[in-house]
């Protein structure tokens, strides 16, 4: 069926098989591969997008459900060569680790700093349920995330 | 995952006569737990009918003394509406605490009830607030509506529109959370209604049922101490690789007390 939604800021024609996911779409199709697949269960988080600014699992959706929207991945966050200021934050804390969960960490928080911009690091973990790390160590993500909105409120002073 | 024909009706007689033509079609929810089941192969749908363009099951609303929740309403969604914390706070806690953020961003409260896993959340809110199911066809009464494990009253064509859930004077919901899985090993919600203390808990072997011996003592007194030493069956409960049996039915006691405080609290000072 023939999809038009706003990718990254671009508007987008495409079409695909109903049965096509979100994630098989933005990887397979549109050579977006900074969307991960971890698990393919909807249990690990890897393959978080915003879509219209929501945090969903790209695994666990359908093509279909982008027709209209607009969705956001990772390579959607820099300004050219310019991070966003969540990916800058990950960096500087080294949050990344091995890097495999990394998009899906930085889509979920910038998600939740957009609803909560000064979260407490008890509401970071709570945020972060539905992400899984298996290098283990939450704590440098949280860390990173807590930086990510703290420069992402300075951001925004800036902006306003 | 296998191809499946694929239709978006935006009205719900022209959804509820596709599902009833097309052989084995499924409706679409948030597909949490649908797209899984699918792609795991544990089920196979031949067309997907989605809801998500169907206006009339969309929306929180307040309905008389009751909350309106249109039936693709998502769990993110409850959580954060003023009109569902004002009216039944508990509600708007539980729905905040299902599974991760970004399941609660597509799973709806519909697509919860049509399931009826018995470890769902949704359901004991549900059916210890006296709650109707209403649908495409009737509206159907929560006392009569969750019939066993998966299975409630709805028939293979019929659609669920919107859930009324009469406004308590207190309620409020327990559960212990399996750490891996976010889903309740036991969760139970009490409510002081205006049809008397209704007391449901999830994790059963069968799914979600009421508790009567809780909602006598409750009934005479509403505070947490009023449940203690009640005792349950473990019989009704069955052994998995994250508790048994016994356990659970000791934690239907510990979480109908912490569910008794969070009422009191949430209800605030008379
Ligand atoms: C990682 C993960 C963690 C989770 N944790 C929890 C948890 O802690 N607690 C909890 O309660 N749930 C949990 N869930 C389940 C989640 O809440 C689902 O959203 C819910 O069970 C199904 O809702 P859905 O909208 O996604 O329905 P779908 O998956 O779209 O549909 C489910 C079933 O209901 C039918 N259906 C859907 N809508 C309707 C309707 N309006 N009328 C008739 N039939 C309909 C479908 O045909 C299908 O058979 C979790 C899921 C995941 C993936």
């Amino acid at each position: 069926m023939a999809l038009s939604f706003t990718l990254n800021g671009k508007p987008r024609q495409v079409e695909a098989a109903p049965s096509t996911l979100v994630s098989e779409l933005l990887r397979d199709h549109l050579g977006l591969t900074g969307t991960h697949v971890g698990c393919d269960t909807s249990q690990c988080g890897a393959c978080v997008v915003l879509l219209d600014g929501r945090a969903v699992k790209s695994c666990t959706l359908l093509a279909p459900a982008l027709d209209g929207a607009s969705v956001t991945t990772i390579e959607g966050l820099a300004k050219g060569e310019v991070l966003h200021p969540m990916q800058q934050a990950f960096h500087l804390n080294h949050g990344l680790q091995c890097g495999f969960c990394t998009a899906g960490m930085v889509m979920t928080a910038v998600a939740l700093v957009a609803d909560n911009p000064s979260p407490t690091e008890a509401e970071v973990r709570a945020g972060l349920e539905g992400n899984i790390c298996r290098c283990t160590g939450y704590q440098n993500i949280v860390a990173s995330i807590l930086a990510g909105a703290a420069a992402m409120r300075s951001a925004s002073d800036v902006a306003a | 995952m296998k191809a499946f024909d694929y239709h978006r009706p935006a009205a719900v007689g022209e959804a509820a006569a596709l599902l009833a033509t097309l052989a084995d079609s499924r409706p679409l929810a948030g597909g949490m737990t649908l797209l899984p089941t699918l792609k795991l192969r544990l089920a196979e749908a031949p067309a997907l009918i989605d809801l998500s363009r169907l206006s009339e099951a969309r929306g929180i609303k307040q309905d008389g003394d009751a909350l309106a929740v249109g039936a693709m309403t998502c769990h993110a969604d409850v959580a954060a509406s003023p009109l569902a914390k004002a009216l039944i706070p508990g509600l708007a806690q539980l729905a905040g605490s299902i599974g991760d953020p970004a399941v609660r961003n597509r799973g709806t409260i519909g697509g919860s009830l049509a399931n009826n896993d018995p470890s769902a959340d949704y359901p004991a809110a549900v059916l210890a607030l006296g709650a109707v199911i209403v649908t495409s066809r009737r509206e159907i009464p929560a006392d009569d509506y969750f019939v066993g494990l998966f299975e409630t009253a709805l028939e293979p064509d019929e659609i669920i529109l919107a859930v009324r859930l009469p406004v308590p004077r207190a309620a409020g919901y327990a559960k212990l959370r399996n750490p891996a899985s976010r889903f309740p090993t036991v969760g139970v919600f009490v409510a002081d209604t205006s049809a008397g203390v209704r007391v449901a808990a999830n994790g059963f072997a069968l799914g979600v049922a009421r508790l009567p011996e809780f909602e006598s003592a409750l009934a005479n007194h509403f505070a947490p101490d009023a449940v203690a030493g009640i005792h349950v069956d473990a019989e009704a409960f069955s052994s998995d690789i994250h508790a048994e049996a016994a356990y659970k039915a000791h934690l239907v006691g510990v979480m109908a007390r912490r569910a008794v405080s969070t009422a009191l609290e949430l209800r605030g000072p008379p």
